[in-house]
Formats: C-alpha cells, sequence, structure tokens
C-alpha cells in the first residue's frame, strides 16, 4: 500500500455569479492520489475539471469560493488555509499547478532565467543567482531541454518549447502533485508528444511524486496516466483504471465518451461511433437523481429522483450508477 | 440593442457625464426664452460692468417711497465711502495733530469721524505733508461733508421757460424704495463685458453657437473617417493606398496649421459658424480613418463576412450588414471626441481671431479673444473670462466621461 | 472506378505567394489535386502547411498567384459577381468555430433564409420558405420552431454548427469544404456531426473535403488522404496506404507522433 500523497474528501467548490446565484462547479468530489501514480482527468467542457484542479490547490479568489471538504496533502489539511500562508508554503512546493495556455505567463520582456529567478526568490529569498542558474540547468538538462534556453527570450522558443519551458518551471521546487490542465492542447502533434514524454519523465525521475492530468483527448490520457477519472456535471461518475475505462467503462456516460474516440489505427474505419444528444445540465439548478438521465438511453424514472452515490466495481473502481456492473455490460451488449 | 442602452445607463461614469451634458443643453434652450434680448445687444455704456443688480435710479426716486428707520443705516452709508486707505490716512493726520494713537480706532467709523469732525483743521500744519497730500485731506473731509448731514437731498426740474430749478420733492436718508416695484430692475450676474453686453446672456448664447459648431464638425470628420476608413480597409489595394496616401498627407501637416491657414484663406467675410465647423470637420478626420480602418482589416477575414459573401451579398451588404454593426460602438465613441475637439478647435482659432465672424453669433472661443484683446485678465474683470473657461471645460469634461463609461460598457475588460 | 465518377473539380499548379523579393512567402506551392463527385477528401497538415489558404483558392475567396482551376470540365470563371455566385451554388464551407460564423447582431432566420433567396426562392411566399427551413432543421435534428428569431448568443456550438450544416442542405452545392468542423465541439457531438456530413453526402451526391490536422479524423471518414507540409502534397492515397503505410519521412513522423491506444504508442522517436 503506497503513500498516500493527495487526498481529498467530499471537496464541494462554488461560482458565485453577478447575480448573487450559486453554482457548484465542484460537487463532493473525493479521491485519493499515491506516491508514483497519475491521474487523468476527462470530462466534457463545463463538467467542472479545470475547476478541480484550481480548487486543489487550495487557493480561492472570488468568483470561486470554498464550501466545505477537506484537501490533505502530505498530511496537512490545505483547505481552510489563508490564501497568503497557501502562496508561501503551498503553491510550488507542495503543489504546482499548470494552467491552460500557461506559455503565455512567460513575460516577454524577460530571459527565462530571470523568470526563473524571480520563482527562486518568491519561495527561497536567499539562493543567489549563481546557485539558482545552476539548479535549473541541471533540472533543465535531466527534462531534456537544453541549457541554452535559460538564455533566450519567450519570443525566440517555439510554441511546445515554451509549453515545456513552463512545465519545467514549475517542478523546480520539486513539488509532490504536479497538476496539468490541458498542457498540450494547442500544440501540434509533434511538440505534444515531446510534452506527453517530459510528463512522463518527470513522474519516472521522480521529480514529482504524483500527477493529475487534465484533458478532453482521451487517447492522451491512456498514454500518460495510470488511472482515469471521467466527470460529468461537476461530479466524479467513473473512476478506475486508465485501461479498465477506456476498454471496459461502466457508466453510460464514461461508455459514449469512450465511444467517441477515433484513432488512425487498424481496423477502426467500421466502427460506429456513439454520440450523446442534447447537452449538460445547468449547474445553478442541478436535476435529482442522476445528472446524466435526461441524455441517457438507459434510464429509468428510478434515476431521476433522490441522489445516487458512487458504488464501487472492485479493486478501487467506483462508478456512479443505480445498476450493477452485469446490468450494465448486458444492455451494452445489446446497443 | 435594448439590453446595451440598459447596460449604457448602468454605467456610473456615463451617466454622470450624460447629466451634465444635457443640463448644459437644456440651459442652452430653454435661457433664450426667458430673457429675449439678442446676445449681441450692447446695453451698457462703458467697459466691464461688475456682477451685480441694477435698479434704474430714475425709476426709483418715482416709485413709492417707504421710510424705515435702521439703525445701522448712517454707518453702512459711511462705511461704504471711506475705504481702508482712507481710514488709515485720517488716522496718520490725527495721531500727527496730537491725538494719541491708542484712542484711534480705524476700525470704528463713529467715533474715527467724531473724532475727525472735531479735529481737523485745513490750516494746521502738519510737518512732512505735501501740498498733494494737504489737497487729498480737503477733498476727503468735503466728500464727507455731505455723508453726515441730515438734510436729504432736493429734487428739482428746470423750468422750461425760467430756467431756474423749481423743487419737486426730498429724498430723505431714511426713504426705502421696493425693488420689485421699480419699473427697471436687471439682473446681471455676470456683469457685462468690454463692450457693455450682459455676460451671461452672451454666454448662454455663445455655447449654444459653439455646441452647433462642435456637433457639426464632429459630424463632419466622423462621416469622412468612417467613409474612407470603411473603403480603404475593405477594398484594400489600389484604393486602400490613395486612401493612406491622403491620410498621410494630412497627418504629416499640423491639423491645427491646416485650420488656420485654410481659415485665413477664406477670408473674414465668408467665415460664418457654420463654414468653420465644416472646415474644423475635414481637418480632422484622420485619426477616425485610421481607427476604423485597422478595425475593418481585422474584421474582413472573419468567418461571418466570409460565409456572406459565400452566399452571394454585395459589397454594400456586407460593409454595411456585417462589418458596420461591429464597429458602430467604436464610431459612437468616436463621434464624442470629435465633436469635443471640434469645440475646443474652434475655441483655439477663435482665441487667434481666425474664428467665425465677430459681428453675428458670440462663441465660446471670441468671447475669451475679448477677454484677451481687451485685458480682462489683467485689469481683474474676472466675470468677462473665468465663466467661458469653466464653460468650456464642462462641455469637455462632460463629454469625455460619456465616453470613458461607453467605452466600459463596450469593452468589459476595461471595467473596474 | 473513377472513370464512373464525374470529375467536379481539377486543380493543376495552384500556387499562392505572398510578399516580393526578400519577404515572399509561399503558402501553396503547386499544388494539384482532382475532386469527384461523392468522395470524401481529406487534407491534413499541421497549422502553417497552407491548407487554409489551398481551401480559401479552391473556394474562390483568394485568387491564386499562379495555377488553373478547372470546374465541370471548364475553365473556373469568377470575374464578376453574378459569376461568382453561379460558382457559390455548387461549392461552399463550413468553417471552424461555430461562434465566430454568424453574425451576432442578425437572428439565426437571416442565415437559412439567405440559401433560399441565393436559390432563386425570394419570390416564395413565406409560408413556403417557413417548410423548407423546418425540413432543413430536422434533417440536422434541430427544431425550427425552437430556433426561430433567437439571436446566436443563445445557441450552443453545438447546435450553432449543425444549423450551418441544415445551410448546406439548403443549398445543395456540389463541393463542400468543412475546415476543421469538429474541433471546437465536444466529443459527444462530434459524431453527430460526422455522421450529418456524410448522410447530406448520401442524399445529394456531395463532394466533401475535411480539412484537418486531426489524423485520427482523416483515418476514420476519408476515400482519400492528402498530407500538406509547407505548401506541398508531401503524400496522398487512400487512408490505409497513407496512413497505415506511410511510405514519406515526414508522413511517417507524423504518423508516429498521434497518440494511439490499441497499439503501443513509441515515445523514443520524439
Amino acid at each position: 500500500m503506497s503513500n498516500v500523497v493527495l487526498e481529498v474528501n467530499e471537496l464541494t467548490t462554488k461560482y458565485v455569479t453577478r447575480f448573487g446565484e450559486d453554482v457548484y462547479a465542484v460537487d463532493h468530489v473525493s479521491l485519493k492520489l499515491e506516491e508514483g501514480k497519475s491521474l487523468g482527468i476527462a470530462g466534457e467542457s463545463g463538467c467542472g475539471k479545470s475547476t478541480l484542479a484550481l480548487s486543489l490547490m487550495g487557493y480561492y479568489f472570488p468568483p470561486l469560493h470554498y464550501t466545505s471538504g477537506e484537501i490533505i496533502i502530505n498530511g496537512t489539511n490545505i483547505s481552510k488555509m489563508s490564501p497568503d500562508k497557501v502562496r508561501k508554503l503551498i503553491l510550488g512546493r507542495e503543489i504546482a499547478y499548470i494552467p491552460q495556455a500557461a506559455m503565455n505567463a512567460l513575460n516577454p520582456t524577460q530571459r527565462i532565467i530571470n523568470f526563473i529567478e524571480d520563482v527562486f526568490q518568491a519561495h527561497d529569498p536567499n539562493k543567489n543567482k549563481k546557485e539558482i542558474y545552476e539548479t535549473a540547468r541541471k533540472s533543465f538538462e535531466l527534462l531534456g531541454l537544453p541549457a541554452e534556453v535559460l538564455q533566450k527570450y519567450p519570443v525566440e522558443l517555439s510554441g511546445g518549447m515554451k509549453q515545456r519551458t513552463v512545465i519545467a518551471i514549475s517542478v523546480l521546487l520539486h513539488p509532490k502533485v504536479l497538476i496539468a490542465d490541458e498542457p498540450s492542447s494547442a500544440l501540434d502533434v509533434t511538440s505534444q508528444k515531446m510534452v506527453i514524454k517530459m510528463l512522463r519523465n518527470l513522474m519516472e525521475n521522480g521529480f514529482v511524486k504524483s500527477m493529475i492530468f487534465i484533458t478532453h483527448e482521451l487517447p492522451l490520457l491512456y498514454n500518460v496516466t495510470d488511472n482515469i477519472m471521467v466527470m460529468y456535471a461537476g461530479q466524479i461518475v467513473e473512476i478506475g483504471t486508465a485501461k479498465e475505462t477506456v476498454f471496459d467503462p461502466l457508466h453510460p456516460y464514461a461508455k459514449g465518451l469512450m465511444g467517441s474516440i477515433i484513432v488512425p489505427e487498424e481496423g477502426l474505419r467500421d466502427v460506429k461511433l456513439t454520440a450523446i444528444p442534447g447537452t449538460p445540465p445547468n449547474l445553478k439548478n442541478p436535476p435529482d437523481g442522476c445528472r446524466f438521465a435526461a441524455r441517457c438511453k438507459y434510464a429509468l424514472p428510478q434515476c431521476k429522483v433522490g441522489s445516487i452515490d458512487l458504488r464501487p466495481a472492485g479493486n478501487g473502481r467506483f462508478y456512479r450508477c443505480i445498476f450493477s456492473e452485469q446490468e450494465l455490460r448486458e444492455a451494452y451488449k445489446h446497443g | 440593442m435594448k439590453h446595451l442602452i440598459q447596460q449604457v445607463f448602468r454605467s456610473g461614469k456615463f451617466v454622470t457625464g450624460f447629466a451634465i451634458f444635457v443640463a448644459i443643453l437644456l440651459i442652452v434652450i430653454i435661457y433664450p426664452r426667458i430673457i429675449t434680448d439678442p446676445p449681441l445687444a450692447i446695453i451698457g455704456q462703458g467697459t466691464f460692468f461688475e456682477p451685480g443688480i441694477y435698479v434704474n435710479v430714475y425709476d426709483s426716486i418715482v416709485s413709492p417711497h417707504y421710510t424705515l428707520n435702521l439703525d445701522v443705516a448712517a454707518t453702512k452709508r459711511i462705511a461704504s465711502k471711506l475705504n481702508d486707505e482712507d481710514r488709515l490716512a485720517i488716522k496718520e493726520w490725527l495721531v500727527a495733530a496730537g491725538i494719541p494713537e491708542n484712542e484711534i480706532d480705524s476700525e470704528n467709523t463713529e467715533k474715527l469721524l467724531d473724532q475727525w469732525v472735531n479735529n481737523y483743521d485745513p490750516a494746521q500744519k502738519i510737518s512732512g505733508m505735501t501740498n498733494a497730500k494737504r489737497n487729498y485731506f480737503i477733498r476727503l473731509n468735503n466728500s464727507l461733508k455731505g455723508l453726515l448731514s441730515t438734510e436729504g437731498v432736493s429734487i428739482a426740474v428746470k423750468n422750461a421757460e425760467t430756467a431756474s430749478l423749481e423743487e419737486t420733492g426730498v429724498v430723505v436718508q431714511s426713504d426705502y424704495v421696493n425693488v420689485s416695484q421699480v419699473s427697471n430692475v436687471r439682473v446681471l450676474p455676470l456683469g457685462t463685458d468690454n463692450f457693455g453686453r450682459d455676460v451671461l446672456t452672451e454666454l448662454v448664447a455663445a455655447t449654444r453657437v459653439s455646441l452647433q459648431i462642435g456637433f457639426v464638425a464632429g459630424i463632419v470628420a466622423t462621416l469622412i473617417g468612417l467613409i474612407l476608413g470603411l473603403l480603404s480597409g475593405y477594398v484594400g489595394g489600389l484604393v486602400d493606398d490613395a486612401i493612406m496616401f491622403i491620410t498621410n498627407l494630412f497627418t504629416v501637416i499640423p491639423s491645427f496649421v491646416l485650420l488656420i491657414l485654410i481659415s485665413f484663406s477664406i477670408g473674414q467675410d465668408q467665415r460664418g459658424a457654420f463654414t468653420i465647423a465644416v472646415v474644423i470637420g475635414f481637418t480632422s478626420w484622420v485619426w477616425t480613418a485610421r481607427a476604423v480602418r485597422s478595425q475593418v482589416i481585422s474584421l474582413r477575414n472573419r468567418d461571418h463576412v466570409n460565409l456572406s459573401k459565400l452566399s452571394g451579398h454585395s459589397i454594400g451588404h456586407i460593409i454595411i450588414r456585417d462589418i458596420l454593426p461591429y464597429i458602430a460602438s467604436y464610431v459612437v465613441m468616436a463621434l464624442i471626441l470629435q465633436i469635443s475637439s471640434g469645440i475646443l478647435a474652434e475655441a483655439g482659432l477663435s482665441i487667434l481671431g481666425l474664428g467665425p465672424r465677430t459681428t453675428e453669433v458670440p462663441t465660446l472661443g471670441l468671447m475669451m479673444n475679448w477677454g484677451l484683446i481687451y485685458q480682462a485678465h489683467i485689469l481683474g474683470k474676472w466675470w468677462a473670462y473665468f465663466p467661458v473657461i469653466i464653460v468650456i471645460a464642462l462641455i469637455s469634461f462632460s463629454m469625455n466621461l460619456m465616453n470613458t463609461g461607453l467605452d466600459q460598457v463596450f469593452n468589459p475588460a476595461l471595467r473596474d | 472506378m473513377a472513370d464512373e465518377k464525374t470529375l467536379y473539380l481539377r486543380a493543376s499548379g495552384l500556387t499562392k505567394a505572398f510578399g516580393f523579393g526578400r519577404w515572399k512567402t509561399v503558402a501553396v506551392d503547386h499544388v494539384d489535386i482532382d475532386l469527384y463527385e461523392g468522395e470524401v477528401v481529406s487534407i491534413v497538415g499541421m497549422s502553417g502547411s497552407g491548407k487554409t489558404t489551398l481551401a480559401k483558392m479552391l473556394l474562390g475567396l483568394i485568387g491564386p498567384t499562379e495555377g488553373e482551376i478547372y470546374f465541370q470540365g471548364k475553365k473556373r470563371d469568377i470575374s464578376s459577381r453574378r459569376k461568382k455566385k453561379e460558382y457559390w451554388k455548387n461549392i461552399q464551407a463550413i468553417f471552424q468555430d461555430p461562434f465566430s460564423s454568424y453574425n451576432t447582431f442578425n437572428k439565426i432566420d437571416s442565415v437559412l433564409l439567405d440559401c433560399i433567396h441565393m436559390r432563386d426562392g425570394r419570390k416564395l411566399p413565406y409560408a413556403k420558405k417557413v417548410e423548407l427551413m423546418t425540413e432543413a432543421c430536422s434533417f440536422v435534428n434541430l427544431k425550427f420552431e425552437e430556433l426561430t428569431n433567437k439571436y446566436p448568443f443563445e445557441l450552443s456550438g453545438g447546435q450553432m454548427q449543425r444549423l450551418m450544416i441544415a445551410r448546406i442542405f439548403l443549398l445543395k452545392p456540389k463541393i463542400l469544404l468543412a475546415d476543421e468542423p469538429t474541433s471546437m465541439v465536444d466529443a459527444c457531438s462530434r459524431a453527430t456531426i460526422l455522421d450529418e456530413l456524410m448522410k447530406l453526402r448520401d442524399e445529394i451526391g456531395m463532394t466533401v473535403i475535411f480539412i484537418t490536422h486531426d489524423v485520427g479524423l482523416a483515418y476514420y471518414v476519408s476515400d482519400k488522404v492528402y498530407i500538406m507540409e509547407h505548401g506541398r502534397f508531401v503524400e496522398s492515397g487512400t487512408p490505409d496506404e497513407v496512413i497505415l503505410h506511410p511510405k514519406e519521412t515526414y508522413t511517417r513522423r507524423l504518423i508516429n507522433d498521434v497518440p494511439k491506444i490499441y497499439e503501443e504508442w513509441d515515445l523514443s522517436t520524439v
């Protein structure tokens, strides 16, 4: 039983709109990250995966508000910490977060090394420039980035290179957990591959103890993470190993999602893609019962009442549906 | 559309600016209906009458008189005649005449005068006093003599036949008239200018003319800028090159110099208010054209424009329905700024004497010009130029405020 | 096989260069392409490969610097507005971003009405127009009576893109150019859109050209694939030929860089 690096219990966070309405973007989410393992989060836009990533840092600012739940990293509960303390102690040291299009965070008027100096000095004012340069150079080389990058300006680097630089900078302080939100979606396939390779490297080299990877591109998740969590309308609907989730999904939404994957591999021209009609529910007034019921082709009246909890399916797998595993697999066989 | 207007009026800055502007407009429209005098009528004989209430003396003599016995009346009468200089001079003389200084209080008019009357002797020699000073004291004494008497003043009419004066009445110091019974009272809140014109009436009329000039100049400039910007941005190619060439010419030559040159060459006769407005419009369209052009260039490659083309719409249709609405907010803001700068440009021209003809209508700039030429600022006649400055500042301020408010509405990134 | 199908469009030596002398950039470099009736063709390329410029030239939105285009056997003539309109009855497009394809100030009805007018339907009675629009919407599983009089911002991305397909249904062009039609749409709606496009192709025998960077999409849906790099076609053929057994180095590298799930994805070749 390896070390649990990050534990999240029933985390609920909300957005407050301009008109004072509450939108619960993350609704009672629980997860456990073990050392040496990575977790992928998949889902449509608006399902709450990016909000979850933001919430996990413990760094809340309006309109995002913390409601309830715990976030325990390395034994410390950070969910009620003040933003200042979070910034000083947690960000960068325990948890590193890379938002979407992070490469735009690089200051176009500063060389990369100056940017890194800023990062270091914010956390550890005692390090001098020489030490910083050495640490940075060593880390960069370990991660496959040439040392010349340090002396360059962001505008001299390609998109892929910039993204990899930002990832490298965010792990310089060796955080326990790295959270990456769509790190490669703005890049072409070749740069994407380099980013993926680097992320795998980070895990293998022990730079970070574990990683959370968020994307809507499922083939990527399968190749990077050990476990996959599928989110829908702010809730976890399925969680299991990558192989299980992609090849044997249980929850009807997960099944639909996996059925829409297109890969250029032999024999896949004849497979029918699954389409899921309709749109996700409005999180201002989430419906009773299963939030996916309105679009689910197997839905019964029982699905639309009460609240549906996650049920275990053995080996740490969970899914949120009233049907049993056999019932679901039978239904899928018949289409 | 309705939603947009609601949002616009929720912006504090816009509403403030709009309120000030509307207030100015209302005054400009309503004032002439109350006070119907022509603004350039010369009503004062003499220059720079101070602001105040002017009561016709003749009418007050023939109005019913009322007797009021007020204690302070005498003191006030004398106090108004004796200014600080005179008081100090009296004190000086009294001290020189031997009255101990601590008994003299230059503030206490009654006592001071008492001491003066009792002690003044024109023949008395004071050492160190010049002839001029001695004459001054004689004059002072004479003017004070009349004040202290309680005789009243006689009103006499000249008999046409005998050429002698016949007393028709007496005006006593305790006679008062009710101002509302005097048939001719004129309030001049801002006095008169150097020509003798009522500054307030003139100011209202000038504001109206300046606003009109500003509107016309702004509309002309915005229209030219919009049309040239649209054409050069959308059509591109040679048309763009040609229009940009003209724009560059106008940029390189400072617009104000151009304005002066054109204004000068038109000649005094042709320079009416409308002509000046059009001339200002013709020289200030440049930045509007540039800005519209760059917006249009970025818009013309948008998908909805391409789709419009693929649906067979003509260039005119595309420009009006697919491009214009997207730049409309910008054009409105540009219009507001052009109006504001048109007013300022006219003021600038007029100060230099190159504005509209001075004999027809006043403009804000012209009033400044008169103030400058006739040295109102040196003479301390603040009412001839200061209110004008405030009005110009208010107009500019309110328009810029409206503009900032609109900017925040149309560009959510700027909201605080 | 190819002789049975009609040749709709032939482009030869198509080139587009911007700028002069030292600053000259060639976006499309002597491209040849033949498009037959009912074919589904994919042009695959990364950003900067020139595929969008090529699409715009085929559409007639940009003029080529060099090269000829023949439409239905005759040299394409789009010199006047009327000739352009005639050409565009036969070739249309769907763009990548559904949100920017609509004029936000107009109701969505105008988009469909424009299509009816383009097919000389301006004089039809309004009821008949509504009938046509309802039919077009139901083809893409949308209800016209729910959408009428709405503005674009009231619809979702998927609905907007499908409305674009309804537009094509009304126009019934011979050739449809789809520029990344599914990249900005959720995974769940992707299948729906591809389905509807193929249904349309089956109904009216339309040629569909997909412009995309998604190799998986090209593999799944096309009869013919062209790989484009730096303005040139590097390789072309059937999906099995080009994607499963690529010959050129560039193509091989490209296919390798796409993440796989059934086969082992080799990361060492970066």
